[in-house]
C-alpha cells in the first residue's frame, strides 16, 4: 500500500509538512491553493510560498450529512468540522491567508472562533488502485509549540 | 410615465411535481402571464429565459408557437431569474422593443446542490474531499456573523418560523404548515448553526412576467407596476463568498449591498421608503445579514428588530411575505422571478390573506448565491 496526497501541489509531505500557497510578487497577496494570476491587483505569475502551520479558527462549522458526490468518502460517514483557519504572515513569506479545512475535531462544545489550530496530514479514504490517500486538515495546537 | 412596466405575472405552484417537466411549468407560467396582461404569444417582441437545470428556454417556442421572436436563454447560477430580468428590462428601457418577456423554471432533485468543482474553476480535491458545500458555506458565514455582531443562535428559528407562517397563507408555496420555533431548533443539525428547518431545498416551479414600456402600461393593466430598477453585481476581493478554498484577511461588502445600493440610487428611491422587501433566505441566516447588506438596518441591530416584529406581515418592513425560500423551496431559474411576482402582487393590493396592510407603494427584491452574485430590484405604484 502507498499513501499518496490528495492532489498534488497543494501540501508538502512527509517531512515537515505545510500548506502550499501562492503570494503576489506586487501586492503581497497570499491565495491558496496557488494560482496562476492574482485576483486582487490582476498581476499573471505568483510565487510559490510556504503557509504558517499553526493558525487560529476563524469560522466553523459540522457537516452533519454525507455529501452528494463529487464527495467521495471512505463509504462510512461520521460528521467531519470544516472551518476557515488564519494563518498569520510569515516574516519570509506571504500575506496572512484565511484557509478552508477539515478540521479533526467535529464537537460543537470543543470549537470556538479564536482557537489556536495546528497543520495535520491525515488519512481521507482508499483509492481505486488501493492507495492510502490523504489530506490536510487542523487540530487543537499542541501546548509546547 | 418613462421606463418599464410590469402588466402580466404568471407562476406555476412551487414544490415538488412528479410527472411534470421543468418546461411544462415554465410554460404555464407563461401562459399565466399572457392571461394576466390580456394578450396573446404573438404580442411578445422578445423573452429571456433561465433554467439552471431543466432544459432550454428557448426551446419552449415549441410549446408556444413560432412567432419568430429573439428568445436568449440566461445561465447564471442563482441570479438566472434576477439576469433574465435585467436583459428584458433593458431591451424595454432601451427602446428595442415595446413588450418583452422574463421567464424562469427549474426541477432539481431532492438533497443539497452537489457542485461541480470543475464547473466553478476548482480542484477536484475540493469537492471530493467534503468541502465544496453550499449549505456549509452559509453555516460557516452567519456562524462567523453571529459571533461578530452578538447575535444570538434564537433569531435563526424566528426568521424560519416566519417564513413557515407566511408559506401557510400561500397557495402557491410548498410548504404550508407552519412551524413552531421549538420544532425547527430541533430539527436535525445539518450544518451547525443551522437545522433542517433554516435551510430552504432545492424544488420545482415556474415564472414569467410581462414587461412593457411605461408610457403604454395601461393598455394592459389596470394596476401596472413600475420596475424602477434592476442592478447586477459579482463579488469583489475581501468578499466572502460560496466555494472559496480561501480568504483574504481584508474584508469587503458583497455583492448584495452594491446591488442594492445601485438599485436604490438609479431609483431615487431609499430604503425607508420601501414597504416590503423579498430578501434571499437560503437559510434563516441569509435572511438576518441580507437585511442590513441591502440597507435596512445596521449589522447587528437584526435581532432587536426581529423580536419587535419589524419583518412580520403587518410590521415596518414585512419580509419575504410569501414564505420566501424557505417555504417554497428554490427552483434556481424561477427563485428570482418569483420575488418579483409576490411584490407585484402586493402592490396590486391582491395578496389575499397574506396581504400587507396599508396599501404598501413601493417594494425590493434581492436574489444572492453562488459564486457571489446578487440581482436587486425597485418596484414601485
Amino acid at each position: 500500500m502507498t499513501t499518496v496526497p490528495i492532489a498534488e501541489g497543494l501540501f508538502t509531505w512527509p517531512e515537515a509538512p505545510h500548506l502550499i500557497g501562492g503570494s503576489c510578487p506586487d501586492c503581497g497577496t497570499t491565495t491558496f491553493p496557488r494560482q496562476p494570476a492574482c485576483p486582487r491587483c490582476t498581476r499573471a505569475g505568483m510565487r510559490e510560498v510556504a503557509l504558517a502551520t499553526r493558525g487560529t479558527l476563524w469560522s466553523w462549522t459540522i457537516q452533519g450529512f454525507e455529501p452528494k458526490p463529487p464527495y467521495a468518502g471512505d463509504g462510512s460517514f461520521t460528521p467531519y468540522g470544516v472551518g476557515y483557519v488564519e494563518l498569520a504572515a510569515l516574516a519570509d513569506s506571504a500575506a496572512a491567508v484565511l484557509v478552508e479545512s477539515r478540521l479533526t475535531v467535529a464537537e460543537p462544545e470543543q470549537l470556538h472562533i479564536g482557537d489556536e489550530l495546528e497543520l495535520v496530514i491525515v488519512p481521507f479514504r482508499r483509492d481505486a488502485d488501493g492507495n492510502e490517500l490523504v489530506t490536510f486538515a487542523f487540530r487543537p495546537a499542541s501546548r509546547t509549540a | 410615465m418613462e421606463g418599464v412596466a410590469i402588466v402580466g405575472i404568471g407562476i406555476h405552484p412551487f414544490g415538488r411535481h412528479p410527472g411534470l417537466t421543468g418546461r411544462y411549468q415554465g410554460a404555464y407560467a407563461i401562459r399565466k402571464a399572457l392571461g394576466d396582461a390580456g394578450i396573446g404569444w404573438p404580442d411578445v417582441q422578445c423573452a429571456f429565459g433561465g433554467s439552471a437545470a431543466a432544459g432550454n428556454p428557448d426551446t419552449l417556442v415549441g410549446d408556444l408557437g413560432l412567432t419568430g421572436l429573439p428568445f436568449v436563454n440566461v445561465y447564471n447560477g442563482c441570479a438566472t431569474g434576477g439576469s433574465a430580468l435585467t436583459m428584458a428590462e433593458r431591451a424595454v428601457r432601451s427602446g428595442d422593443h415595446d413588450l418583452a418577456l422574463a421567464v424562469g423554471f427549474d426541477k432539481h432533485p431532492r438533497g443539497a446542490f452537489n457542485a461541480s468543482s470543475a464547473m466553478s474553476g476548482l480542484g477536484d480535491w475540493y469537492g471530493e474531499t467534503g468541502l465544496m458545500l453550499t449549505t456549509q458555506f452559509f453555516a460557516l458565514k452567519i456562524q462567523r456573523y453571529l459571533h461578530d455582531h452578538g447575535l444570538s443562535r434564537d433569531i435563526l428559528a424566528k426568521v424560519a418560523a416566519k417564513a413557515f407562517r407566511n408559506g401557510a397563507l400561500n397557495p402557491n408555496a410548498w410548504r404550508r404548515r407552519p412551524l413552531t420555533e421549538e420544532e425547527i431548533a430541533a430539527a436535525p443539525m445539518l450544518s451547525h448553526p443551522l437545522t433542517q428547518y433554516m435551510f430552504c431545498n432545492p424544488a420545482e416551479g415556474g415564472v414569467a412576467l410581462v414587461l412593457c414600456r411605461a408610457d403604454q402600461a395601461s393598455r394592459y393593466a389596470a394596476r401596472p407596476v413600475y420596475l424602477r430598477a434592476v442592478s447586477f453585481r459579482t463579488r469583489r476581493f475581501g468578499s466572502f463568498e460560496v466555494f472559496s478554498p480561501w480568504l483574504s484577511p481584508e474584508r469587503v461588502p458583497g455583492p448584495t449591498a452594491e446591488a442594492a445600493a445601485e438599485a436604490f440610487e438609479k431609483a431615487g428611491i431609499g430604503p425607508a421608503e420601501v414597504d416590503l422587501a423579498q430578501l434571499q433566505d437560503t437559510e434563516s441566516g441569509a435572511e438576518i445579514m441580507h437585511m442590513a447588506e441591502a440597507g435596512f438596518c445596521r449589522d447587528g441591530d437584526q435581532e432587536v428588530l426581529i423580536r419587535d416584529g419589524m419583518t412580520e406581515i403587518g410590521g415596518r418592513l414585512p419580509v419575504n411575505t410569501d414564505g420566501g425560500c424557505l417555504a417554497n423551496g428554490e427552483p434556481v431559474g424561477a427563485s428570482g422571478l418569483r420575488q418579483v411576482y409576490e411584490c407585484v402582487l402586493q402592490l396590486r393590493g391582491q395578496a389575499g390573506s397574506r396581504q400587507v396592510p396599508g396599501e404598501p407603494r413601493v417594494a425590493f427584491t434581492h436574489v444572492y448565491g453562488a459564486p457571489g452574485l446578487s440581482a436587486c430590484t425597485v418596484l414601485s405604484r
